[in-house]
């Protein structure tokens, strides 16, 4: 019975939240891995991007609640999103066009992009505070759980309740689709395969007469997208606050890197170790180690939540020390 | 293209006259008031002092980026670490907090330290299939210890006199001494980051720093004991007298009243100048070492690295070593810079350390002034920072000005609040503007 | 005498101030086999850059078929009917080989499945291995992937750099043999090569190529029979 009630607590205050946070780290390190593979540089403006996506859905979800459209249980912010990713996918076309052209036809050393990307975070970010202030905003309406920790006890009689919201549920079927479709994307069709050949050997592309352009507006494209799912899910899960979009950039990057910067399979993978052990380490595992007949004497928590961007920042350093192209070999060092 | 346009950008007459134009500039904020400036002396000189604050930022952010070109992406990390000196160094000692706990913190922090010192030689040691374990064992049995040590010290320090001290205090010494105590913080953790994430590509060292930035920050808004968290140190002693000791020395009131000052005016003005006198002082000795370091053997390898990092190597220079010295420098004369911001400011206050404010700020410094040279680095930094005290004022009229014909209203009102988080559009838009248009700066490198 | 089927003559040009190539000149007939050899550092590369475009030239003309190229870019040399193996990066490393070749004929609005076939029949050995992603195959079975890479277009003239480097000798015969069988096929070739003896030795034309300009131009027979090139050259 204890060792039940062990496997449920950790179900829920591990397993559950990192499975969705993990996502959201994932579909955002997607964005970010796509960008190196085909622009070669870091986007220090990924973690704008998902806010300033999620900011335009938040508009978009009370523009609709207005005028009385919903979808019942799921929120309404599932609709806004499409309206959302377009909005952003025209603004961020539009930074490529205005800033990152031109360096990539000068064929600028990566460093100068990274610091382009910089400033284009700086605008992002400003225009992300106009828009929607600095304050905390919860968007998510409709049903909140799946299933609540009292329904889950009356199931099943155990003393230790699991619940399901009904954000962690969306977050990880979108992600599960997203990361379908996008896979298929890349393996099947004609673009996808494109946009692999350029990753790979951008002068060898060219060479079989790959238009780079096209290539480069398509990933900047199918990131957006990804950014602004992820930027809406963190958001519904947790709550719109601009700045933990910025602080939100460590796990992504760290999460790319672990996979191998440039291979989206990594980047999925490490969205879910970081996620993990963020989660892992900073849960405290008395209660626990309790259930299994233990009697510990402090909160058995590794690390407290205040550090768990050091937890990002600990796999980010381990993974540069002992295999810098990360575990499943991204592009060169 | 840049380059062309920025041909008669070399002229040895540029800097001074730009340096002129600063002067004016502050000249018109100290005399007169009107919508665009104050017309307080105060005000103009404490702008100064940070604008000189924030050259010294500049400098060392100029040393990584326009000497090596290195993406330092947590400069407010070694900010805060540096800011950190005059608390541990020249703040009193709190009655009884060592007692309660300092050899045991120092003793678990050594712990910690050897623990990573012997995880790394069982790494590179043990052979075989035995190494994973062995680094396992090392590193978990150090972390309980070191938890088992420093959890108790801890809490018995913040349990001491929690209200005005709980935190372990400073040794009394004088506070100019913390500065280079900063400066060594500072170059310690820049080594730790530069030894992992040099070497590798460029991108790695911008994603490392900003993630020691943060952590950095983190340790700074959460170690109790250390910083005091959020609850913030007050009382760090300062280099210049006091105000109120002035106001109440009847030979400066005197002296004031010769100028026909009040003495308060007065008091306020003649502490800033000081402070002014001395960190335009350490800003110039910066600048004159930086410049010989440059016209030096090392100085031409230096930027002979950054320009063809390739052919460099095939040289046989150690490109990966340079650029550790030149990180571990440059760090070294950031973390100097927050000593003596924490200085001036006369407290610490971790959760203020904001990476927008900290390290892009200073970054849009470097380059608007110009990367590679030192009187540009510097001649940014004040400019800018001139500019982002002012936007601060300017922002709002501005707004209210164009949004004068739309009717009262809440958009009106939306507007008009939004109007501090224009400065974030605006720093963007002239870094990006600089970037492209005149990647040399102001005042371009000779 | 009829205009040859590839001409670049005169060319000059270079990677910055100083010229790599000066006053180099090559020609292929149709169906030919021309084959540069040279010592390291000669412009060899160089010069294939240049024929296809990857490279300014400051002086010099290329025409292909009679019609002038010089102003071409290497996507649009592509759909007049070139194709290019280069010396390095000649593959799609995390890609399959199917997947390669399927990208050689990206330009290809027509069904290739054709083509593929014939360069599989060309090359058994990585109709094998065509799930298999081409950056874990063996040194000669990449080049082999490079190569039909480059005929996926079906083009009518094939250039290769160094398409044996790195290979056993064993692979290098099979390799050359299949360049003849291509040649045969009425595709005309220009070829560099460090194996010079082996490669003049299949050579319609060859050239050496000596700080960027052409030092002896004649029959590969003729070149493997002139002591001069014999001794400074080959070897002996
Ligand atoms: N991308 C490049 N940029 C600058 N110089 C180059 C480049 N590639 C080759 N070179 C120089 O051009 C010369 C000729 O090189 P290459 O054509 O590769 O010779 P080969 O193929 O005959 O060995 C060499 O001196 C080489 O250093
Ligand atoms: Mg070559």
């Amino acid at each position: 019975m204890d060792l039940l009630n062990a496997l449920v607590a950790i179900l829920n205050f591990v397993v559950i939240p990192a499975a969705s946070y993990g996502a959201q780290l994932a579909l955002g390190a997607l964005g970010v891995t796509l960008i190196y593979g085909i622009l070669r540089f870091s986007n220090f403006a990924h973690g704008d991007t998902m806010a300033f996506g999620a900011a335009m859905v938040i508009l978009i979800t009370w523009g609709l609640q207005a005028l009385g459209i919903g979808l019942g249980p799921l929120p309404t912010a599932l609709l806004a999103l499409p309206f959302g990713i377009a909005l952003s996918a025209v603004f961020i076309l539009g930074t490529d066009r205005a800033v990152y052209r031109f360096y990539r036809r000068k064929r600028s050393a990566p460093i100068i992009l990274v610091m382009a990307s910089v400033g284009v975070m700086f605008i992002m970010n400003g225009l992300t505070r106009l828009i929607i202030g600095v304050d905390e905003i919860r968007f998510d309406d409709g049903a909140r759980f799946v299933f609540t920790v009292r329904d889950f006890r009356d199931w099943t009689g155990l003393s230790e309740g699991l619940s399901l919201r009904v954000s962690q549920l969306i977050t990880l079927v979108v992600t599960a689709l997203a990361c379908w479709g996008l896979f298929r994307f890349l393996n099947r069709s004609r673009a996808g395969k494109a946009m692999r050949a350029y990753s790979d050997n951008e002068d060898l592309a060219l060479l079989s007469g790959i238009d780079p352009e096209r290539v480069v507006r398509l990933t900047w494209l199918i990131a957006t997208a990804l950014a602004v799912t992820a930027g809406t899910l963190y958001g519904l899960d947790k709550s719109f606050k601009v700045f933990n979009y910025f602080q939100i950039l460590l796990p992504i990057f760290a999460a790319s890197i672990v996979g191998g910067l440039g291979n989206p399979l990594g980047a999925v993978a490490g969205g879910f170790i970081v996620a993990f052990s963020e989660v892992a380490v900073t849960y405290p595992w008395k209660k626990i180690a309790t259930y299994l007949g233990f009697e510990p004497q402090g909160l058995l928590q590794l690390l407290s939540t205040e550090y768990k961007f050091a937890v990002s920042f600990v796999i980010l350093i381990v993974v540069l020390l002992f295999r810098p192209t990360g575990l499943l070999r991204g592009k060169s060092v | 293209m840049s380059n062309i346009r920025q041909a008669d950008a070399s002229s040895p007459w540029r800097a001074p006259i730009l340096f002129l134009v600063l002067a004016l500039l502050f000249l018109a904020e100290g005399s007169f008031r009107n919508a665009l400036f104050s017309g307080s002396w105060n005000t103009a000189l404490a702008i100064l002092n940070m604008g000189l604050i924030s050259a010294v930022m500049a400098l060392g952010v100029n040393m990584q980026w326009g000497y090596a070109g290195l993406f330092n992406a947590g400069v407010v990390g070694f900010l805060a670490l540096g800011g950190l000196a005059p608390v541990l160094v020249s703040t009193a000692p709190v009655a009884g907090a060592w007692a309660a706990g300092g050899p045991r913190v120092v003793l678990a922090l050594l712990v910690g330290l050897g623990t990573l010192v012997l995880a790394a030689q069982a790494w590179r040691r043990v052979p075989g299939l035995m190494r994973v374990p062995a680094l396992v064992a090392v590193l978990g049995l150090g972390f309980v210890l070191y938890r088992w040590l420093f959890d108790p010290a801890v809490m018995a320090i913040e349990a001491n006199n929690s209200a005005s001290a709980g935190h372990i205090g400073g040794l009394g010494w004088p506070v100019l001494l913390s500065w280079p105590v900063g400066a060594l913080f500072a170059a310690a953790a820049a080594w730790g980051v530069g030894k992992v994430a040099l070497g590798l590509r460029s991108d790695y060292l911008a994603i490392a720093t900003l993630g020691i930035g943060e952590i950095i920050v983190a340790v700074m808004r959460n170690e109790e004991w250390l910083s005091r968290g959020v609850k913030n140190v007050s009382g760090i002693p300062r280099p210049v007298p006091y105000e109120l000791d002035l106001q109440s020395d009847p030979d400066f009131v005197a002296r004031a009243a010769e100028w026909g000052l009040s003495p308060a005016l007065a008091s306020g003005i003649w502490v800033k100048l000081l402070y002014a006198g001395l960190f335009g002082a350490v800003l110039l000795v910066l600048i004159l070492l930086a410049e010989l370091a440059l016209k030096s053997p090392w100085g031409r390898m230096m930027r002979a690295i950054r320009d063809n990092e390739t052919a460099a190597e095939a040289m046989g220079k150690d490109v990966t070593r340079r650029h550790l010295q030149i990180f571990v420098i440059g760090s070294a004369v950031i973390g100097l810079a927050g000593a003596m911001m924490v200085t001036l400011d006369g407290l610490l206050s971790p959760n203020s350390f904001n990476p927008l404010r900290y390290t892009f700020l200073i970054w849009v410094m470097v380059i608007v002034g110009g990367s590679g040279n030192n009187w540009g680095a510097a001649l940014g930094a004040i400019l800018i920072w001139f500019l982002w005290i002012k936007a601060e004022v300017w922002g709002p009229e501005l707004m209210r000005l164009l949004t004068g014909p739309l009717p009262a209203g809440a958009l009106r009102d939306h507007l008009l609040g939004s109007a501090p988080h224009m400065r974030f559009i605006a720093l963007g838009l002239v870094l990006l503007l600089v970037l492209r248009f005149a990647p040399r700066g102001l005042v371009p490198e000779k | 005498m009829a205009e040859p089927y590839l001409s670049a003559t005169a060319m000059r040009g270079g990677y910055g101030k100083a010229d790599i190539l000066n006053g180099c000149t090559l020609t292929v007939d149709k169906g030919q086999i021309a084959v540069i050899v040279g010592p390291n550092g000669a412009g060899k590369s160089t010069a294939m850059k240049a024929v296809f475009g990857m490279l300014a030239l400051r002086e010099g003309r290329v025409t292909l078929a009679g019609e002038d190229i010089t102003g071409l870019t290497p996507q649009e040399r592509v759909r007049k009917g070139m194709g290019f193996v280069p010396q390095t990066h000649n593959i799609f490393p995390t890609m399959t080989v199917e997947e390669n070749l399927e990208m050689g004929a990206y330009i290809r609005q027509d069904d290739f499945t054709g083509t593929l076939e014939q360069v599989y029949d060309l090359f058994p050995a990585v109709a094998d291995k065509r799930k298999q992603n081409a950056g874990e195959l063996s040194g000669g079975q990449r080049q082999q992937v490079a190569v039909g890479r480059a005929l996926m277009t079906r083009p009518s003239l094939l250039m290769l750099d160094e398409p044996t480097a790195g290979v056993s000798p064993i692979v290098m015969d099979e390799l050359f043999d299949r360049i003849i069988e291509v040649a045969r096929t009425g595709i005309s070739i220009l070829m560099v090569e460090q194996n010079a003896r082996q490669a003049l030795e299949i050579a319609d034309i060859g050239y050496v190529l000596v700080q960027g300009a052409n030092r002896y131009t004649d029959s590969g027979q003729a070149l493997l029979a002139d002591p001069e090139v014999r001794r400074t050259f080959l070897g002996g």
